[in-house]
């Protein structure tokens, strides 16, 4: 099954890019404390600041960005590195739906601005928090708040072996019932976001009795009308619901368009 | 094709480099500008101009994009910042979720007891554990070992860096059984915990600790034998201070100055500042200095006197691992004493780079204080006490691997935020971390340019800076485009 790189002329180069981002993402990748040198070994970390002083130029075979578009610096910078790059792969909320910090997109920018502050005029930033696709091509996109380390090390196999990522796109739900777990919605009445949000957490919140948060963002075809009915008869307010659909993946369409006054 | 290059941050001044066509600059003139800093986390970068031999400007200079998590909490329910200021940090999560319950809790008048409090424990010494070996191992031996990465060192050192990342993850371990997972765990809620561990899942820990613990020893005695360079840092301490026990997630804040106050007094004595050249804020010790409330300095020279040096007494401070050591190592366990006295380590410690031993004393104490606290577990009838909204103010204050968090949320009768602030470790330190570079520039100014390039990168790098931390703290300023 596992296919030899041993004909290969070099190992492939790897780079890790950071852009608006709390850096879990590519500490993922150093999470992975049993293959981390075995990975070291299969490719060539050729830039990947946060690791290593050492940074080779380009081109790059894989970049691995992290990290949201959101000054006019990084608008600018993610062109350099798609040039720069022969496979692209968006890791994360912030890269894949422009994260937390897209909470802007929807803020009264005025609200901003009467906020308290000394010197804004030594800050600069766009309005807006975006995705690396609205930017740049992107040849494929990982998606959580953070990302799953066993889905982070499958797509860089996936690209060492020249095949496509086998990633579910399918809900949490499809992951309560692989584990085993009672649903927390129908057994407990806990208000839960996995029959709407793309899987590969493992269905962490419902296995801790808690309800799914979204923090993968929307699954493939997400029905969010039928389940904003639910979540009402579970007693959820409109601002509730607003709020839990508008967190951590605000800025992808299907979260962004749902809410309680939908 | 050229490697894309990291743009310079917004505002920052033009460097004054003399081209090399013109008249000969004066002798003594130099700028040291390197490339943003590597191996830390975040983007940061170092200016350094010096002129007859005397050091003009030394700065931090912070160009992460601001991510305005303040001004983001405003509106959401008093049952959300644990899990959104979770993502301030992916390194250090669980320091979030603990300062952010502690205020919000105050605000609604519980007190969590134990066992759900010695899991928030428990929990922080996995978080100490996993952030202290990412520093040790992965950005901070490369320097005293003269390689660019820790996958570089491997080449050398196999097996020492096998055994790093077995202590890190016995760290992660400890994060992902109570928490779900490392980065971002999903476990923690106002009043407890949404589900308590069974008995049995800590107890399958207890190997892994044991050898975390020989691991943090081994390592303390590795890089005992390292080449320290010579350095000082005067700057008072700050850290959390319960006497008998060595603060993690609970404490008053103290000083080496002698301050002694309580979590929500934090504000009458900690001022931030913002200075043009940093998308954080710096914060001063206010205490006896007389400085006011949101002053905003506009450069290095923040005594007036217009001759560069920094003031007499800049209000600057440090917090961390140093800190920490100094102001409470009576009360680490018997292990991790013992390996501060295998060591030669004594508090306090001023010199930065002995920090890695400082760090090393901390595994050792986490993974002991880990093991003791995993013996005595027993699994509590409810994950959770109760919590309503109420209309409030609330501090919270813990030790972050790199140092003291404090946060502070009001919430109105329905428990809606109605304002955050959160002051982050780096923050805190940015102004000592300046001096302290300003001052090595000083006594290293006959060492060569890539000579004292390296230096100044590893006096930052000594302080563990996290600029992901440091930066989300600004108000919102916007450019059209």
């Amino acid at each position: 099954m596992t296919s030899t790189m041993s004909e290969a002329p070099a190992r492939p180069t790897l780079a890790v890019w950071k852009f608006a981002s709390c850096d879990g993402c590519q500490l993922t990748l150093l999470d992975c404390e049993d293959e981390l040198l075995s990975l070291a070994d299969a490719v060539d970390v050729a830039s990947f600041p946060e690791a290593s002083s050492a940074v080779v130029a380009g081109p790059y075979d894989l970049s691995l960005v992290e990290g949201s578009v959101s000054t006019a610096e990084d608008a600018e910078r993610i062109h350099q590195i798609r040039a720069a790059s022969r496979r692209l792969v968006t890791i994360g909320a912030c890269a894949t739906a422009g994260g937390v910090q897209a909470l802007r997109n929807f803020a009264d920018v005025n609200d901003f601005l009467a906020a308290v502050y000394a010197t804004p005029a030594y800050i600069s930033t766009l309005a807006t928090s975006t995705p690396i696709s609205a930017h740049v091509r992107v040849d494929f996109e990982l998606r959580g708040c953070p990302i799953d380390r066993g889905q982070l090390l499958e797509v860089i196999s996936a690209f060492l072996a020249r095949r496509r990522p086998t990633i579910s796109s399918a809900s949490v739900c499809t992951e309560c019932k692989r584990r085993g777990t009672v649903c927390v919605m129908v057994a407990h009445g806990t208000p839960c976001l996995g029959p709407v949000t793309h899987a590969g957490c493992g269905a962490l919140c419902p296995a801790y009795h808690r309800g799914c948060y979204g923090c993968f963002g929307p699954m493939e075809s997400p029905n969010t009308t039928s389940l904003i009915r639910q979540l009402r008869v579970l007693r959820m307010s409109d601002d509730d619901v607003d709020r839990v659909f508008h967190t951590f993946n605000a800025a992808a369409p299907a979260f962004r368009d749902a809410g309680g006054r939908s | 094709m050229m490697p894309p290059k990291p743009p310079d941050p917004p505002h920052e001044p033009p460097e004054q480099v003399p081209a090399a066509s013109s008249p000969a600059p004066p002798p003594a003139t130099r700028t040291i500008a390197p490339p943003p800093l590597t191996r830390v986390e975040g983007e940061g970068r170092l200016v350094i101009r010096i002129r007859d031999r005397r050091v003009e400007q030394a700065q931090l200079r912070i160009f992460e994009p601001p991510r305005f998590f303040e001004a983001l909490l405003r509106g959401r329910a008093f049952t959300e910042p644990a899990d959104i200021t979770a993502r301030i940090c992916g390194i250090c999560p669980i320091a979030y979720q603990m300062s952010a319950l502690a205020a919000i809790e105050s605000i609604c008048g519980i007190e969590v007891t134990d066992p759900a409090a010695d899991l928030r424990r428990l929990v922080y010494c996995g978080e100490w554990i996993e952030s202290h070996a990412l520093h040790v191992f992965l950005l901070h031996m490369p320097d005293f070992l003269g390689v660019d990465s820790a996958l570089e060192l491997a080449r050398a050192h196999p097996r020492r860096v096998e055994r790093g990342l077995a202590l890190k993850k016995a760290g992660n371990e400890i994060m992902r059984v109570i928490g779900g997972r490392s980065i971002h765990p999903i476990n923690a809620r106002v009043g407890g915990w949404y589900r308590a561990p069974r008995r049995a899942d800590l107890t399958a820990l207890r190997p892994a600790l044991e050898q975390a613990r020989e691991i943090a020893h081994d390592t303390a005695l590795f890089a005992a034998t390292f080449d320290f360079p010579d350095d000082h840092v005067d700057a008072p301490f700050v850290a959390l201070h319960q006497p008998g026990i060595y603060p993690i997630e609970r404490g008053r804040l103290a000083t080496t100055t002698g301050l002694d106050i309580p979590p929500d007094e934090f504000g009458d004595h900690i001022t931030e500042h913002q200075v043009p050249w940093s998308n954080a804020l710096h914060a001063t010790l206010t205490d006896g200095h007389g400085q006011h409330r949101g002053t905003a300095i506009d450069d290095s020279d923040a005594d007036g006197a217009g001759d560069g040096t920094p003031p007499h007494d800049s209000g600057s401070y440090l917090c961390g691992p140093l800190a920490r050591f100094a102001l409470n190592a009576p009360w680490l366990a018997p292990a991790a004493r013992e390996t501060a006295t295998a060591i030669g380590l004594r508090a306090p410690e001023r010199n930065p780079f002995r920090s890695i031993l400082v760090r090393c004393v901390e595994m050792v104490h986490s993974a002991d204080e880990a093991l003791r606290i995993i013996d005595g577990y027993t699994e509590p009838d409810e994950p959770a006490l109760p919590a309503e909204p109420r209309a409030g103010t609330g501090h919270g204050a813990t030790e972050a691997p790199r140092g003291l968090l404090y946060h502070r949320y009001t919430t109105d009768s329905a428990g809606t935020i109605l304002d955050a602030k959160i002051v982050p470790p780096t923050s805190q330190n940015q102004r000592a971390m300046e001096e302290n570079l300003r001052r090595a520039v000083e006594r290293h100014l006959d060492l060569s340019h890539p000579d004292l390039t390296a230096l100044c990168e590893r006096t930052i790098r000594n302080h563990d800076p996290c600029i992901s931390c440091a930066t989300h703290f600004l108000t919102l300023h916007v450019t059209r485009g």
